[in-house]
């Protein structure tokens, strides 16, 4: 009896030792949640809508000057 | 060649590449170990090397044109594919370190995917070197793209083959899955095979800028 015990015991301890070694993955939920993740998106998006801007007048100037010649 | 003068394709492009910046940063992704959020990376750092291939393939395709053709503004547009996928390449190795120092622990750890980058990068600067120390302009061409030839496959095999035959810390190396089963999910398919093409047409779109830039001063000194 006792050594079934025991087993049951040790068996219980194997349990929570497994539990322990599935922790969650640690993401930024709670920035997203907060809502300051889409302050970034907005930079981001910023940024590139100007870059576009830029390579869309780079390419407005060139025709023109194509069309000079 | 009359697509490079038309808008449609470069605004789709921009869109294309907005929707990923937006859904690559909120979307839900795979939540795992080490890399934890720095999995959105894949959205920026992998379509910087596709953006590569594309105009360095581009430029072996005109390449073979001019040889068989001799004219010079298949010259042109080969090397300003070539000037514009090394600057995509200077991105995808900066991101690329940027990533490992976080995900691997160093900027350089002499992974073969890192090494074996590095001397397929050494190969298109000495395409460049090559190119600017021969002042004929058809012998500079004729050269140039017969280098520019070769060096195509054996970049590829540099950096999709070989660190793929030994260990490395590289996804898709050594038995690694290329975020492949494991890692990425469908979710993630989503923005990145978008991301993939739009920003394979930005780096066309750029190029081909750079080629009209020097189409025109090719004509100026022609005339004088």
């Amino acid at each position: 009896m006792k050594k079934i015990l025991l087993s049951a015991l040790l068996l219980l301890c194997f349990i929570t030792a497994f539990a322990q070694q599935s922790d969650h993955v640690e993401m930024a939920d709670e920035l997203r949640s907060s809502g300051k993740i889409y302050v970034v998106v907005a930079t981001i998006t910023i940024i590139f809508v100007g870059l576009a801007i830029y390579l869309f007048t780079i390419d407005r100037r060139l025709k023109k000057i194509e069309k000079d010649k | 060649m009359k697509l490079i003068y038309q808008t449609w394709w470069k605004v789709l492009a921009v869109l294309i590449i907005l929707y990923t910046l937006i859904a690559g940063l909120l979307f839900d992704v795979p939540h795992l170990f080490i890399l934890h959020e720095t999995i959105r990376n894949v959205y920026f750092h992998v379509p910087m090397w596709m953006a590569m291939f594309t105009v360095f393939g581009i430029s072996v395709v005109y390449s073979i044109m001019y040889l068989n053709t001799g004219k010079e503004q298949y010259d042109l547009v080969a090397v300003e594919c070539v000037n514009t996928g090394t600057f995509f390449y200077v991105l995808g190795l900066i991101t690329g370190m940027m990533w490992a120092k976080f995900a691997w622990g160093a900027f350089w750890s002499n992974d073969p995917k890192q090494n074996s980058a590095a001397i397929a990068f050494l190969l298109y600067c000495a395409y460049a070197v090559l190119r600017n120390s021969i002042d004929e302009e058809q012998k500079r061409a004729k050269i140039s793209a017969i280098y520019n030839i070769f060096a195509f496959p054996i970049m590829v095999v540099l950096i999709m083959v070989l660190p793929r035959m030994t260990d490395s810390l590289h996804p898709g190396n050594g038995g690694n899955p290329a975020f492949g089963k494991l890692d990425m999910d469908n979710h993630m398919r989503v923005v990145l095979y978008p991301a993939f093409i739009a920003w394979a047409m930005i780096a066309v779109w750029i190029a081909s800028l750079r080629y009209r830039i020097r189409l025109i001063e090719y004509r100026k000194n022609e005339i004088n």
